[in-house]
This record gives structure tokens, sequence and C-alpha cells, in this order.
């Protein structure tokens, strides 16, 4: 058996559109040790998500493997929590009801699911606000309790669908220092998908660049920069140099492709 | 705040007032037939005069006493109709709703018979109805649940089917599954669709009522503004429409609240 917690083994995804058959991601392999930060960075289209949702089992490889602990993935489960980008949280819960909610279909005992609950929300500043129902709360205080409902399941690894896409600068720098600390504390495995070569420059143990369609790995370096990491730090801006080459180059692709699509029409 | 609420209380006050004033300066002037069209007055008059009680006070509980006014009695019994049918209908069409909404074998199954059910208006099985049931209370609960039973079942259907994809995958991912998904997930998720189906089987419901009771049976309002009629009684036939106006009235006020405790997580919840 080896040592990474997660391995991607030559997976392919390919979907029939219209007839036609589209390349998602095409023989990718990652391994992942345990404890690590992997962002996937890539522009939109590039297949990242779809490499995101065959770990957590959502749409399954159309060939080649992946597992985690050894065990091949073939449905989603509590052992991948997932955090999405549009929070997904259950908008006729409390925030309470919201984070319990794994708990209670794991079929934990209501005093046990009481205190984990308190202690998570304590741990995201949410204490002041169980009672409340979504509607009521920010952008970054949604991602907080989708953080805390994940956190809940006390589950290994972590994924992370451009869970800050949709908050503004300020609140996305807090809860990225947030999740470092939670992760440091915790040790999860985590896969964070990102579209900002800034965020996965900050955040991540290792970045996987990839390509825009079919869906390939680009680039695979691990960042050695020590933590917390200054933003505005010289090897900060070097690496953000480089990776805006590798991203950028996607990023025409992707445009080129758009252009073509529009002269067909 | 407070005095923009009362300057559009006041606004809305005004249409009303011109409307009878105009309608009673016409009645005093005697440009048309009283019974043809009685004074708002007159119309008040036999209104208070259909709510109190027929007889004077004699023995027994006072409360009994004073609800047995013609008006009170009448609207009771058709508000029971109403709660006997609507309770019937709804309790049909929405675990039928939810299984057809869910499975598609299901919806499969009973589509085509709901479609082609549910364009026969509720008043086309008034033949039939009494030809079942014979007269009274039977025909008339049978057309109210009808009546109550398709605007359910329709969303509860749409209700089930428009369930975002997103809660769906982010129930699964906490290790929703089975009863749990559909209970927990589906079923709230729904609520929304459900409780606007309520609303319009309610308000069917109420249509219902008083076209029936004006065929099948000899007492509620139906019944009443149609006796009316008989003896040329116009003010008594606006009193008691007015009386099916302000429980129609009441029906929504109650339902408006009951939706918005019940869709108090809702976005563009409405006040």
């Amino acid at each position: 058996m080896s040592a990474a917690h997660i391995v991607i083994d030559h997976v392919s995804k390919v979907f029939a559109t219209e007839g036609r058959e589209l390349v998602a991601l095409q023989d990718i392999s990652i391994e992942i040790p345990r404890g690590q930060f992997t962002c996937l960075l890539g522009p939109s289209g590039c297949g990242k998500s779809t490499l995101l949702n065959a770990v957590a089992g959502f749409a399954l490889p159309s060939s080649g493997t992946i597992s985690a602990d050894g065990v091949r993935i073939a449905a989603p489960g509590p052992d991948r929590g997932m955090v999405f980008q549009e929070y997904a949280l259950f908008p006729w819960m409390t925030v309470e009801q919201n984070v319990a909610f794994g708990l209670e279909i794991k079929g934990m005992e209501k005093a046990e699911i009481a205190r984990r609950v308190g202690d998570l929300l304590k741990m995201l500043s949410l204490q002041d606000f169980r009672q409340r129902f979504p509607k009521d709360l920010s952008g970054g205080m949604r991602q907080r309790v989708a953080i805390a409902r994940v956190l809940a399941l006390d589950s290994p690894i972590m994924l992370m669908d451009e869970p800050f896409g949709a908050l503004d600068a300020l609140t996305r720098r807090n809860l990225q220092d947030e999740l470092l600390r939670i992760w440091s504390e915790l040790k999860k495995t985590i896969i964070f998908v990102t579209h900002s070569i800034e965020e996965a420059i900050y955040l991540a143990d290792r970045i996987v660049v990839m390509t825009y369609r079919p869906g390939t790995v680009k680039r695979d370096i691990l960042v050695d920069l020590p933590r917390m990491r200054d933003p505005a730090a010289p090897e900060f801006n070097a690496l953000k140099r480089e990776l805006g080459q590798l991203v950028m180059e996607e990023q025409q692709r992707h445009h080129n492709d758009e252009l073509r699509a529009a002269a067909v029409d | 705040m407070k005095s923009m609420q009362w300057r559009e209380i006041g606004v809305g006050m005004v249409a009303p007032a011109v409307v009878i004033a105009v309608w009673q300066a016409v009645a005093e002037l005697g440009w048309v037939n009283p019974q043809v069209l009685p004074s708002p007055l007159a119309v008040v008059r036999k209104w208070i005069e259909y709510l109190l009680p027929l007889q004077p006070h004699t023995e027994g509980s006072w409360l009994a006493w004073a609800l047995s006014g013609e008006l009170i009695v009448d609207s009771i019994t058709s508000m029971y109709r109403v709660a006997v049918g609507f309770v019937i209908g709804a309790g049909l069409a929405l675990p039928l709703g939810l299984a057809m909404g869910a499975s598609q074998r299901v919806y499969a199954w009973f589509n085509p018979l709901v479609q082609l059910l549910r364009p026969i208006p509720p008043i086309a099985y008034i033949p039939l109805a009494i030809l079942w049931f014979g007269l009274g209370n039977p025909p008339a609960v049978f057309l109210i649940a009808l009546g109550a039973f398709f605007p359910v079942l329709m969303n509860t259907i749409a209700g089930v089917r428009q369930v975002d994809g997103i809660y769906l995958r982010a129930a699964r991912n906490l290790g929703a599954s089975g009863s749990t998904m559909f209970l927990r997930v589906i079923l709230p998720a729904a609520v929304p669709y459900i409780l606007s189906g309520v609303r319009i089987g309610i308000g069917t419901a109420f249509i219902v009522v008083i076209v029936s009771e004006m065929i099948a049976v000899n007492n509620g309002l139906g019944f009443r503004i149609l006796e009316a009629r008989e003896y040329f009684w116009s003010d008594k036939i606006m009193a008691g429409m007015i009386t099916i106006g302000m429980l129609g009235l009441a029906i929504d006020v109650g339902m408006n609240r009951l939706n918005n405790y019940l869709l108090r997580w809702h976005r563009g919840l409405e006040h």
C-alpha cells in the first residue's frame, strides 16, 4: 500500500454532449500525502472541479481509479467533506441545525452533538449566530457555517470547490487565515480548487496547475515559502509571476476556443 | 414608518368610501328599484339582523344563544365543509404528489390520468356527485376535496422536482440517504411550492363550497343567498356575499400568516 492518502491513478473523464465527446480530464495521476494542502489551479474549463467531484464521488471517472486510504472511491461519503462555492447550506435549518445535521445522520447522541456543535461554532466565531437562518448571514458567515458543517464530520479529507470565490477581498483573506489555522490544528488533507494564483500560493503546500481541455497536469510544484506567507514578499511575487504565465497560456487557449466556437455559430 | 402606514391605510379607504357614497346616493335618489339594488344602509341593517339570534334569549348558555344567529350558523356550516373537504383532498394529494415527484416510475403511472382529470372543473362533477352521494354534506365535501386535490397535487410534484441539486449533493456528502434525505432535505425544500398549492387549494375549496351549497344542501352561505333570491331579498343576498368576502379574506390572511411562519427561513418573504 502506498503511503499517499489520496491516490488519483490514470483518471480520465469524458462527457458526451450533443453527440460530441468532450474530454474533461485526460490521464491524470496525482498522489497526495496525508496532511498536505493541495491547490488545483487553472482557468475555468480546465476540469479542476470535475476532478474534485470525482474525488468527492459525485461523478466517477470514465477510466482510472481514485482511492482514499487505499479504498477505491465509488460514492460520496462523509469521510470526504465538501465545501461548495455556493455554500449549499440548508436554508430551512438554523446555523446550529446545519452543523448538527451530519452528526445526526451518524446517529450520534444528542448531548454529544450539542457539545461538538458548540465547540465548532466557537472555533469559527459563530456562537452568536446559532439560531439564525442562512438567509440572515453574510457570504463570509455562511461559508464559515459550511466549513463548520464539514468539520463536524471529523473527516480526514476536506474538499473545497472555490469556497471563497464569491467573497470580497477582505472577507476572503480573513477566511483563508482561518482555514490555515484550522488546517494546522486539525491536520486535514485538503484539496482546494481555485482560479486565483495568489490564493493558491497563499494557502498551498503544493500547487497542481491544470491545462485547458483536455485537463491534464501542466505543472506540479511544491511551495516551500514559510508560513504565514506575505503576498508582498519577493519570493511570493516571483512564484506568482511564474504561475501567472502558466495559467495565462491556458486562459489564452480557453479564449481562442471561445472565439472559434463563436465563429462557427 | 408609523405615519406612512396610517397614511397608506387612509389612502386605501378612499375608493371604498366613494363607491359606498355613490351607491347610497343612487339608492336615495330613487334611480333604481330597491329590490334590484338596495341601499348600503339597508344591506348593513340586514347583515346585522342576519347576524343576531332569531329568538330572544330564554334559557341555556349565553354563548350558544349568541352564536345561534342564522349568519353564524351558516358560516360555521360552510367553513366546516371547507375544512373537511380540504383535509381529505389535500391529505390525498400530498402523499401522491410526493411519490410522483420523487419517483419517475410513479410519475409515469399516474401522470396521464392526472393530466386527463385535472382540466375537468369540480363544478362539472356535480351531477355525478349527487348520483353517487345523494344530497347533504357528502356530495359537497366530495366536490370541495376535488377542488383542493389538484392544486396541492400539482404543486407538490413541482416542488419535489425542482429541489436544487446542490442541496442533494451537500446532503449526500454529509452521508444522508433514503428516508433522511427525503424527510429532512427534499420535503422541506419543497415546502414553499407545497404551501402555494395549499393556498390555491383552499381558495378553490372556498369557491366550490358556495357552488355546492347552491345545489346539494339546505344550509350554509351558498344556500342562503340562493334562497334569498327566491324571495327577492337582494339586501340579504348582498349581506351573504359580504360575509363570503370577509370569510375569504380571513382565510387568506390566516394562510399568509401560516406561510410567513413556516417559511421564515425563506428568502424573498412577503410580510
